[in-house]
């Protein structure tokens, strides 16, 4: 998590996007990958450049993405899991290979997830929370949840940080065991909860302290790029075209 | 600057912390506020900054605390908390030490000033581009005052500041003490700590204010700090 944090503060191109620029395209990309209807495979594939590309020009590693989001990657992928079940109209023969409507969905679903959380995960790599609140408020977002999404952010942080101070320290006193024993189970979660609680109050109050009032001047200090706007605009336009035009089958009829 | 009268505290559901308390201290004072463990040190703090609750009234800078003044006097009194770690959030140093005086009402210019005035008076300048989770806890622990300095308060509060500092580090935050201005408030049982920077002393014992004096009369009656489970400070009882 604390990686994140100094992920956050790097200075490629992808940092110096302006934040609103780039959560209107993280957001803009999000939807139109959600548009697409189920059956529409090809179409989705050209969509995993767009993230890609990011990540090149941010010099982030994919991998980095899954390695720090493994844990949600098998919700993501459990979501069409029941399709092929459900849905077995045959839609497309591959090499002799029977592929249904419900073979297709499932892997569309999947995509969108795994694209999506690529691309959430890249605002995040590449914009500080602060910048994220900052924009999120320029656009007249209400403090409230601009303040609550910097507090769960917060919370998160300290979480993790809790759970890996507590996993050591139990691992010093069992040495000899895989994981934690369901029978500490109850005690280090209600141990989790009070502590982070307590953490997160204390954090509360330092900002509080120090005049925290749901605004986010502080964190608008970069020179942003520019061309931020231009930028945004071509490459959105470019995923509106991408959504409309399929160019892998293009590119395949092409072939 | 700082008036308590008749201040009481308890939490919710607990039984009393402080009873009573009526105290004053002058502007550019250097108090030291001492007590065993659980005597009431930080609960009385939390209370001058309206986090904990009180009865009693509690006048700051001329200004009552109440709800409508708090925000004024959080940014008249600058609380360094004992742990550090929960006092710093932002990615880097600089960025933390720019979070107070912008949310207090500075241009980023001024805020930006400030904090370079006090990296440098402070001769903390190379923590500046550093990481907040990548620093030892000595340098954490000067740079949460930095932060709290540079949003200029005239009063410092420090809960425990040389607690869990190796003997470079406490010696540092003294000389810190020494060279920033204003009134200042210490908790601590580190008595020589106490003893080497400040003028006055308020023991706390059994939820009430025992004794307040001169730091070198209180710190010397090794009677009165035993009855408090407390010690003489190191440097007395050489001699
Ligand atoms: N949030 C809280 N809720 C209930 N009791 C508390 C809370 N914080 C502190 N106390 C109690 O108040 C007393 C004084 O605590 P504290 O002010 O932290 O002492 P000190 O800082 O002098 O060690 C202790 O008995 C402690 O258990
Ligand atoms: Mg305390």
């Amino acid at each position: 998590m604390d990686a994140i944090h100094e992920m956050a503060s790097g200075s490629s191109p992808i940092h110096r996007l302006s934040p609103g620029a780039k959560l209107l395209l993280t957001v803009s990309f999000i939807m139109i990958v959600l548009s697409f209807p189920k059956y529409q495979l090809t179409g989705l594939f050209f969509f995993v450049l767009f993230p890609v590309i990011g990540y090149q020009v941010a010099g982030i590693p994919v991998s980095t993405c899954f390695r720090k989001l493994w844990v949600v990657l098998p919700l993501v992928c459990a979501v069409g899991i029941f399709n092929p079940f459900f849905d077995r109209k045959i839609l497309a023969v591959i090499a002799g290979v029977k592929i249904s409507g419900g073979v297709i969905s499932m892997l569309s679903l999947m995509l969108k997830g795994i694209f999506c959380l690529m691309a959430s995960f890249l605002l995040v790599a590449t914009t500080t929370i602060e910048e994220i609140c900052a924009a999120l408020r320029k656009i007249h977002c209400p403090k409230m949840l601009t303040a609550l999404l910097l507090l769960t952010f917060r919370y998160v942080h300290v979480l993790l940080e809790e759970v890996s101070l507590m996993t050591d320290a139990y691992h010093l006193r069992a040495p000899h065991q895989k994981g934690i024993h369901h029978s500490a189970w109850g005690s280090f979660l209600g141990q989790l909860i009070l502590r982070t609680a307590d953490r997160g109050s204390m954090l509360y109050e330092s900002m509080i302290l120090r005049g925290f009032h749901g605004e986010f001047l502080y964190a608008e200090n970069k020179k942003y790029s520019r061309l931020s706007w231009l930028v945004a605009g071509f490459v959105l336009l470019l995923m509106i075209g991408a959504r409309l035009v399929d160019l892998t089958a293009l590119l395949g009829s092409l072939l | 600057m700082i008036t308590l009268e008749n201040v009481t505290c308890a939490y919710p559901g607990g039984k009393q912390v402080l009873e009573t308390i009526n105290l004053h201290i002058e502007e550019g004072e250097t108090v030291g506020l001492i007590g065993a463990n659980g005597a009431g040190k930080s609960t009385l703090m939390k209370a001058l900054l309206g986090l904990a609750p009180y009865q009693g009234k509690i006048t700051i800078d001329g200004q009552e605390l109440k709800r409508d003044t708090l925000a004024e006097i959080r940014k008249t009194i600058g609380f360094v908390m004992q742990n550090s770690d929960n006092q710093m959030f932002m990615p880097t140093v600089y960025e933390d030490m720019l979070f107070g005086p912008m949310n207090y009402g500075a241009t980023r210019k001024e805020a930006e000033e400030a904090v370079e005035e006090v990296l440098e008076m402070l001769g903390l300048a190379y923590l500046k581009p550093l990481y907040n989770h990548k620093i030892s806890g000595g340098e954490k622990r000067m740079a949460a005052i930095a932060t709290i300095l540079a949003m200029r308060p005239k009063v410092v509060m420090m809960d425990e500041p040389t607690s869990a500092l190796d003997p470079y580090n406490r010696r540092r935050v003294m000389e810190t003490l020494k060279k920033i201005s204003g009134t200042k408030i210490l908790a601590s049982h580190d008595l020589d700590f106490i003893l080497d920077t400040c003028d006055r002393v308020l023991l706390l014992g059994e939820g009430k204010l025992v004794a307040d004096g001169k730091a070198e009369e209180i710190l010397s009656d090794g009677a009165l700090l035993e009855r408090y489970r407390l010690e003489l400070p190191l440097s007395l009882t050489r001699r």
